[in-house]
């Protein structure tokens, strides 16, 4: 993600890089640690499902809507899946308003991407008319603050999201099916175990990190990220997307597939508790 | 004139449940947080910081710019993201209503942005969006010379409503519509008034005054929710 307004000085590039090569950050994380996660689920009652995630002090917000349409003539039974991102000017001085700027579009096809990749949704059962009618899935994520990460923290909002989310109320009009919008049924959405999480990482000089703050995401010079599930305790990676402006190494990436599963399951782990906690504390609402 | 009890049960001249918080964007000059029960609101202010492209400055005083949207997901139908015709208005509408307190003579050629996004709307949302904007612009440090407080006020049925719901917008008697919706601005030590619009099906003038009385003491409230969250962030700041 390039920085339009406020350039980090080559300087302090620099002394990031330095800092990393004894393996210290700015907030005295482990280069493979996430910052705090804290997940808030319903902040939304327009939409099916919505969640807010922080990752630090990186705030991102998604939220579901549900729609009715027609199918694409290649999947004429199965639902369809749209994900949007909009970075919104509010978060940080390096956006403005405007049609979807490249990263914008990028965020949310890597975000998509996992979840489509990874059938997390059962969009055949999102099938309402074979050919005449499906559900529509809109999934979009705004950041609400820019601390850096916003594609792996936007991909746990969009989870959360979704799992939050339940089927509008509909009514049978003749031959169509009509939302009666406002109005919720208690059915979830049709999602299995293959939960993807989306985890970046960065290269900075010759050290991988993840989870960067805004001043090493600037820093950083090349990333991948990639979404991964769980199935029977296997780690399956089901997108993937390399960005930046140099290449890694084999040897980087073999660091990294190395290092992927233990980086994974503490943060499914904190993600899954986080939820639970989240979702409870919804319940009660 | 049967609109006797509110559907939510409050009293005529009772707000909803409002809340406000200052500094709820660490990556803004100033920000701010403000419900009117379940309409919610976030503003952002950048700035005063130089205006792009060019022709747009001006040398004489700086630029304040608005930017109302509201998100996807806020709405009971999706909304296409992005700005369209209504959102623009009430951009205008907004930086209308905050240009009277802000002192810009002093940044020439600047531009102070404030972005404004609904999370969930129920009606009123400008209004949410105005005093969240007002309370982003004190934390920001810009230079006001009074506080805006704003709120709908509603002609339901036959009767005044303070801070309207959906549900009371669309309010119904026999299949017709009977309902004037008017958003207010006040400023709160002036009491002058620097939004004010009007949708509904008329409304005498004489009725329209009562409706002015009681948006301006629901902007006083208003006013004073503002002026606690102030301090609440001043107080923290002390600790």
């Amino acid at each position: 993600m390039v920085n339009k307004r406020l350039e980090v000085t080559e300087n302090t590039k620099r002394r990031i890089i330095e800092y990393m090569k004894e393996g210290k950050r700015f907030d005295d994380r482990g280069l493979f640690d996430y910052r705090e996660i804290e997940i808030e689920t319903g902040i939304s009652n327009k939409s099916e499902g919505s969640a807010r995630v922080k990752l630090g002090q990186t705030e991102v917000i998604a939220g579901v809507k549900m729609g009715i349409g027609i199918p694409y003539t290649d999947s004429p039974d199965s639902g369809v899946l749209t994900v949007m991102a909009e970075l919104l000017p509010l978060s940080s001085s390096k956006y403005e308003s405007g049609p979807p700027s490249d990263d914008s579009i990028e965020i949310a096809r890597i975000i998509d991407r996992g979840i489509r990749e990874s059938e997390f949704i059962d969009l055949d059962k999102l099938c309402i008319t074979p050919k005449k009618e499906v559900w529509t899935i809109f999934l979009d994520i705004y950041p609400i603050n820019d601390g850096g990460n916003l594609i792996d923290a936007g991909a746990m909002a969009a989870v959360a999201a979704l799992m939050s989310a339940v089927f509008p109320k509909t009514e049978k009009e003749g031959e169509t099916t009509k939302i009666l919008f406002g109005e919720f049924t208690n059915k979830k959405l049709p999602l299995n175990e293959k939960m993807p999480l989306t985890m970046t990482f960065h290269k900075l000089g010759d050290q991988i990190l993840v989870d960067p703050l805004t001043e090493e995401e600037e820093a950083s010079e090349a990333r991948l990220s990639m979404a991964v599930s769980i199935q029977k305790k296997e780690e399956f990676i089901h997108a993937l997307q390399k960005g930046g402006k140099v290449t890694f190494t084999i040897e980087e990436l073999h660091h990294i597939f190395d290092s992927m599963p233990k980086v994974l399951k503490k943060l499914r782990e904190n993600f899954e508790e986080k939820l639970k906690k989240a979702e409870k504390k919804a319940e009660k609402k | 004139m049967t609109y006797t009890k509110r559907f939510d049960g409050r009293k005529f001249d009772e707000l909803r449940k409002v809340e406000a918080k200052v500094g709820v964007v660490p990556n803004a000059d100033g920000s701010a947080y403000f419900s009117f029960g379940n309409t919610k609101a976030i503003a952002a202010v950048y700035g005063p910081r130089p205006l792009h492209p060019v022709f747009l400055q001006n040398p004489q005083k700086g630029v304040l710019r608005c930017s109302y949207d509201m998100l996807s997901f806020s709405v009971t139908e999706r909304k296409k993201p992005g700005p369209n015709r209504r959102s623009k208005e009430i951009s205008m509408v907004t930086a209308k209503s905050l240009e009277p307190v802000v002192q810009l003579q002093n940044f020439p050629n600047t531009v102070t942005d404030v972005f404004i996004s609904i999370i969930q709307a129920d009606a009123s949302t400008r209004c949410a969006g105005i005093n969240a904007a007002a309370l982003a612009l004190a934390h920001a440090g810009i230079p006001m010379t009074d506080m805006v407080s704003s709120v709908s006020t509603g002609f339901v049925g036959n009767t005044v409503c303070l801070d309207l719901t959906k549900e009371e917008e669309d309010y119904e008697e026999d299949g017709e519509k009977l309902v004037s919706d008017i958003p207010m601005a006040f400023l709160a030590r002036t009491g002058q008034m620097s939004l004010f619009q009007l949708d509904g099906n008329g409304i005498k003038p004489e009725d329209l005054k009562k409706v002015i009385e009681a948006g301006r003491k629901g902007c006083q409230k208003v006013y004073e929710i503002q002026k606690a969250a102030l301090k609440a962030l001043a107080e923290e700041k002390e600790e």
